[in-house]
């Protein structure tokens, strides 16, 4: 027979911890393991644009620079490398640290900042978009900068570039990514429709902010790799 | 709405007015490194194309790229993601398995990709 513990054990003695040895909640756990199995998906494109510049030598040696196809900056007709591109990434960046102000006025119960990044962050996050359609549009124009002539334009079989294979990538590549910011954008809209309506404040902590902004960071995470591996190497 | 039948640690994140100061103060100097290194990135990429540089200052350039998205990603991961303040086990749970796996990718795929554009090279004529 047992009987109930007749001695207190002392709390030296006993492990002061909580339950996990993680220390961490079941929701951000599980968004780090989804974040894992992404990047390892954004690896697998990243790495597979490598095998397919070094398994073909002839079309690597016509595989364009980021600098001679992306030239062009919205409403100027000058040439400008890779300077779009560039504001993109300062753009997706800069979201990225009203998205962490916002985390951390979440951490302070301080409900008017938390609305207020979160706002800067759905804007940055919609201009990113738009740069990207307007990308898009550019490089499917092609050299002659105009879409309706189809022989010039670039496509999943064609491109005025260089190899096919290199507008086959750029689509991709770019097109799971700005996916990605699209989910990540609406997760962002639900979050700030909860955090003005103090569904966050009632539940007295703001992690669900913390648990998207990990998402929205790991957006940004990608595009730093892509911008190097795509257009600059 | 406080419950007492689940362990709550989504508390453990609550920090002071104080305190807010100084991560903002952090979060501020991380965002200024991130900027310089992608303008230094940029200034690179116009001042040197790959057309123009050499073979050997193209393969620096290259490797300098790398080594620059590395740190910039150590950034974003470590403070913006909070990974750095993590438990240590935590940690390692996220980090070893990912960068296992993705250097085994990345060994693999150069590793053949290399092999098969030999073979095309000496085969082809």
């Amino acid at each position: 027979m047992s009987s109930p513990a007749s001695k207190q054990i002392d709390t030296a003695t006993l492990w002061g911890g909580k339950i996990s040895p993680l220390s961490i909640s079941y929701g951000k756990l599980m968004m780090w393991f989804f974040l894992v199995s992404d990047a390892l998906t954004f690896g697998g494109l990243l790495t597979s644009l490598g095998f397919a510049k070094f398994s073909n030598p002839e079309t690597a040696a016509h595989w364009p620079a980021g600098e001679e196809v992306f030239t062009h900056l919205p409403f100027t007709h000058g040439h400008y490398p890779l300077i779009y591109v560039a504001l993109m990434t300062f753009i997706l960046i800069v979201s990225s640290v009203t998205m962490v102000l916002a985390v951390e006025a979440g951490h302070r119960m301080d409900k008017k900042n938390v609305i207020k990044w979160l706002v800067f962050t759905v804007i940055g996050g919609f201009i990113f978009l738009g740069s990207q359609v307007w990308e898009w549009s550019t490089f499917i124009a092609g050299k002659d900068g105009i879409l309706s002539t189809w022989a010039d334009n670039a496509t999943l079989a064609h491109n005025p570039y260089g190899p096919t294979l290199y507008a086959d990538f750029f689509f991709f590549i770019t097109g799971f990514h700005g996916f990605h910011v699209l989910t990540g954008v609406i997760f962002n809209i639900i979050i700030l429709v909860n955090a003005i309506g103090g569904t966050y404040e009632r539940r007295g902590h703001y992690e669900m902010v913390e648990k998207v902004g990990l998402y929205w960071h790991f957006v940004d995470l990608v595009w730093v790799f892509v911008f190097t591996f795509f257009y600059l190497v | 709405m406080v419950r007492d039948d689940i362990i709550e640690y989504s508390l453990d994140g609550h920090h002071s007015e104080e305190d807010g100061k100084k991560i903002r103060k952090k979060i501020w100097q991380v965002t200024a490194i991130l900027s310089i290194i992608t303008i230094l990135e940029v200034g690179v990429g116009i001042a040197y194309p790959k057309q123009h540089a050499g073979e050997t200052a193209w393969f620096f350039i290259k490797w300098g790229y790398i080594i620059l998205t590395v740190i910039k990603a150590a950034y974003i991961v470590m403070v913006f993601m909070h990974l750095g303040d993590e438990r240590k086990s935590f940690k390692m749970m996220i980090l070893v398995p990912y960068l296992l796996f993705i250097l085994y990718l990345i060994f693999h795929l150069s590793y053949e990709g290399i092999a098969v554009g030999e073979i095309w090279n000496t085969y082809r004529k």
